[in-house]
């Protein structure tokens, strides 16, 4: 499956899909507590692939009795097991996870896209070296965390519960997990419902690695299983991952109580090209910044801030850009833009964009074939935007970039404030005296200045504002899963 | 001594001080009219206070909000100077502070005197702290990639703060000068039963170098005013220290009180410092102890920045 593009035709694509013969797919799976696979007692559900609507397997949903049983196990792996190892060996058997991860890289990057619709480019090429990296990273944290700038002897808080989405569903599990299990903690982590194959693959690494039972456990379900394990008396941190509306749900239901929250939720990223920037290189970082990963991405550049002299260079580059995409089969090495999660956020994307189009923004797609079964959407731009559009304010999360236009540094600094979300930013120009100034000016946790969406295990990763609090990646991300002596005899 | 009368007709009736509000840089009356009466610690009276009301809280957080950018965009040299003059101020009015001191909490003077010495100190400590933080919680961070990666730490932006009830100048300057060092501003609520100390604290901060609205001081109930600064959406955050007794309950009503509190400040995502308290009990922090960072970091967020390396 590949675009048609009605630019002059050169050399068309053959298809290069990736084998999915790699990846052993049971009919079903089951959770896994306390080292082994066990049956929940919720209603099981399927996992589909969101490119073809087949069914990959049925899942296990934990209900309240699961989670239970799964925060007993990490509590008594914590209290017998864990807490007691050497931080060396704890390092260890996460340096063990990290090479399995390696070694197992292309059936997990292949697992990924069947589940998640992502093209294999992407999971071949990012989620899963990333993946392996931030395991990496944090297994030699594991007997120098009285280095790492938290008090002479930093304490884990005990069983960690994480629950986590659906757009980067093993990179997600890694900036849990990995962070977690160094520090000294145990995990119960629930992947999100429409993503659950590549945790239960990580759970048979967990396996492979002979990590002491209990430390790990992945439960699968919806909404409930969630809200059941983050409730559940016995976890001393929860760490969420997902919308802004569920993480004030979340905050709501720790209020109160001792458990130490990190929330990772929406945002409406700003993405700054003064008139200097060198336009093409500025176009590719727009292109990768909403339309990498389908727009699935919550820090995505979704408002594209073009300064009025360079506004219509930008749309016309940005244009003959997107006619090049290619969408389609997300297995194919050529795909560019893979199919959306799911068809409940394609009718999201979908009804968004509709309302841009009724208050009055002008929509645009490059001519491309969509295939027949899946779920689909064409890369879209919309220009003529104004700051109240809703399309402006409310995270999409698909691949829809609103473009607005500012005329002084000022401008757009207030219009990239303008937002209840602070979690990322991008800027592009030429000065580095600029960019520096106006980094330092947003009010985001994450800035990247000629460039977009780069990830790395040691930079920190979390918003400001409603983009919620704490940070992953890094030094910083111990402090979350850390009960430092540091904090005073106050605290 | 040649007659008793002599006495009386030498002795100079005294000027007392009206105490009020601190917003904005000034001293206002609470807007809704209402005071109340402070006692010492053994019950005589000392001195009606205003007591703030929902009204004179959102007046505190506007005048917070347009103190923002001065405050947190001036450069830690400067604010390190600013807090540090207020602990010049402070050393001047020493024995003001201990004589309020030791009414409000039944100390000897001595007592008194060592408690605002700490609190001095404790300003002092704070005011070295401006131009260190950044190097201290903040970083490069050796990417994968060329690119210049660095984190540094930036204020959050208002901070509402419930002071403690008991330490009401210690454990006052305790929770307020932390989130000026990182560059915050704040909207603070002063011991409900010890609330004089605040105010004298505020003619420090007014007549030192501190920018109006920097540091807002509302005496008065923090169970009364902490809701609305919980709820308040251009509020940042919430420090919940005072919520340890500050309602006419028990432990438990506290707790109540420092759950509904969060929840609320949930509504906006609020960086909330929870009070010192344990499932069973509620207790009072030692202030005299060296504080550490986490008062600072509390309110501070971790900006990444990412820049290509390249000719």
């Amino acid at each position: 499956m590949s675009t048609s593009r009605k630019s002059p035709a050169v050399f068309d694509y053959a298809p290069a899909p990736e084998s999915r013969a790699i990846v052993d797919l049971r009919p079903s799976y089951r959770l896994f507590i306390d080292g082994e696979f066990v049956d929940g007692h919720g209603q099981s559900f399927k996992s589909i692939s969101p490119s073809t609507e087949e069914v990959l397997a049925e899942v296990c949903a934990a209900d309240a009795t699961d989670v239970d049983t799964a925060v007993k196990a990490a509590r008594r792996a914590y209290n017998r097991t864990w807490s007691r190892l050497p931080p060396a060996e704890r390092g260890k058997y996460l340096f063990r996870i990290a090479r399995i991860l390696q070694e197992r890289s292309r059936e997990l990057a292949v697992l990924e896209s069947l589940d998640n619709g992502k093209p294999i480019r992407e999971s071949r090429d990012v989620d899963i070296p990333l993946v392996a990296a931030y395991f990496f990273y944090y297994a030699g944290w594991a007997d120098k965390l009285a280095y790492a700038g938290y008090g002479p002897d930093p304490k884990p808080l005990g069983v960690a519960a994480q629950v986590i989405p659906w757009n980067f569903p093993l990179l997600m599990l890694a900036w849990k997990i990995a962070p977690a299990l160094a520090a000294g903690n145990t995990v119960v982590l629930k992947p999100a419902e429409t993503t659950p194959l590549t945790a239960l693959l990580f759970a048979e690494i967990c396996q492979q690695a002979d990590l002491p039972p209990g430390v790990v456990n992945i439960i699968t379900g919806a909404g409930d299983t969630g809200r059941a394990l983050v409730e559940h008396p016995d976890v001393d941190k929860i760490a969420f991952t997902g919308s802004t509306d569920v993480g004030r749900q979340i905050a709501v239901s720790a209020a109160g109580t001792r458990k130490k929250l990190t929330l990772e939720l929406g945002g409406k990223a700003a993405n700054i090209v003064f008139d200097d920037a060198p336009i093409d290189q500025a176009v590719e970082g727009i292109v990768n910044g909403i339309f990498f990963n389908q727009g699935h991405v919550c820090c995505a550049g979704s408002r594209l801030l073009v300064q009025e002299s360079v506004a219509e260079e930008v749309n016309f580059s940005l244009r003959r850009r997107l006619k090049t995409l290619r969408v389609g089969d997300p297995l194919d090495k050529n795909t560019d833009i893979g199919a959306i999660n799911s068809a409940e956020q394609l009718k999201r994307i979908r009804e968004l964009s509709d309302v841009g189009e009724q208050e009055g923004a002008v929509r645009w797609s490059p001519p491309c074939d969509i295939p027949d079964r899946g779920f689909w959407f064409p890369p879209t731009i919309f220009t003529e935007v104004s700051p109240a559009h809703r399309i402006a304010r409310e995270e999409i999360f698909g691949p829809v970039l609103s473009v607005l236009t500012f005329r002084t540094p000022d401008e757009a600094v207030a219009k990239a404030n303008n937002t209840p979300y602070g979690l990322s930013a991008g800027i592009w120009t030429d000065k580095g005296s600029r960019i520096l100034a106006i980094a330092s000016k947003l009010r985001a946790g994450v800035v990247w200045a000629n460039t977009f969406n780069r990830f790395d295990p040691t930079s920190p990763f979390g918003g400001y504002k409603e983009s919620g609090y704490g940070r992953e990646g890094g030094r910083h991300g111990l402090s979350a899963y850390l009960a430092s002596n540091d904090d005073g005899p106050d605290s | 001594m040649y007659g008793l009368g002599c006495v009386s007709v030498s002795q100079r009736l005294d000027v007392r001080k009206t105490y009020k509000l601190y917003i904005g840089g000034k001293f206002p009356r609470s807007e809704s009219g209402r005071s109340y009466a402070v006692t010492d610690a053994k019950g005589e009276f000392v001195a009606n206070a205003s007591r703030a009301s929902r009204k004179d809280a959102r007046d505190a957080v506007v005048a917070a909000r347009a103190a923002v950018p001065g405050w947190s965009g001036a450069t830690p040299y400067n604010r390190g100077q600013v807090l540090y003059r207020v602990a010049e101020v402070m050393e001047g009015r020493a024995e003001q502070f201990a004589a309020e001191v030791a009414a409000g909490e039944g100390l000897r003077l001595s007592q008194a005197r060592t408690a605002v010495s700490a609190a001095i100190d404790r300003w002092v400590w704070y005011a070295g702290w401006t131009d260190k933080l950044s190097q201290v919680v903040g970083g490069t961070n050796p990417v994968a990639g060329p690119y210049f990666n660095f984190s540094i730490p930036e204020a959050t932006g208002v901070v509402a703060v419930l002071a403690p009830q008991d330490s009401s100048l210690l454990g006052l300057v305790s929770v307020v000068a932390p989130a000026l060092a990182g560059g915050n501003v704040v909207v603070a609520v002063s011991s409900q039963r010890r609330p004089l100390p605040a105010i004298t604290l505020a003619e420090a901060l007014a007549t030192s170098d501190v920018p109006g609205g920097v540091v807002n001081l509302l005496t008065g109930s923090a169970a009364e005013i902490g809701p609305w600064l919980a709820e308040h959406a251009d509020v940042n955050a919430i420090d919940l220290t005072g919520v340890v007794g500050a309602t006419e309950g028990d432990n438990a009503a506290d707790a109540e009180l420092a759950r509904d509190l969060e929840a609320k400040a949930a509504g906006t995502l609020k960086r909330v410092r929870r009070p010192p308290l344990s499932v069973t009990q509620l207790d009072s922090p030692d202030w005299a102890a060296e504080p550490g960072l986490s008062r600072m970091t509390a309110f501070l967020e971790t900006k990444t920045v990412w820049h290509p390396i390249g000719v």
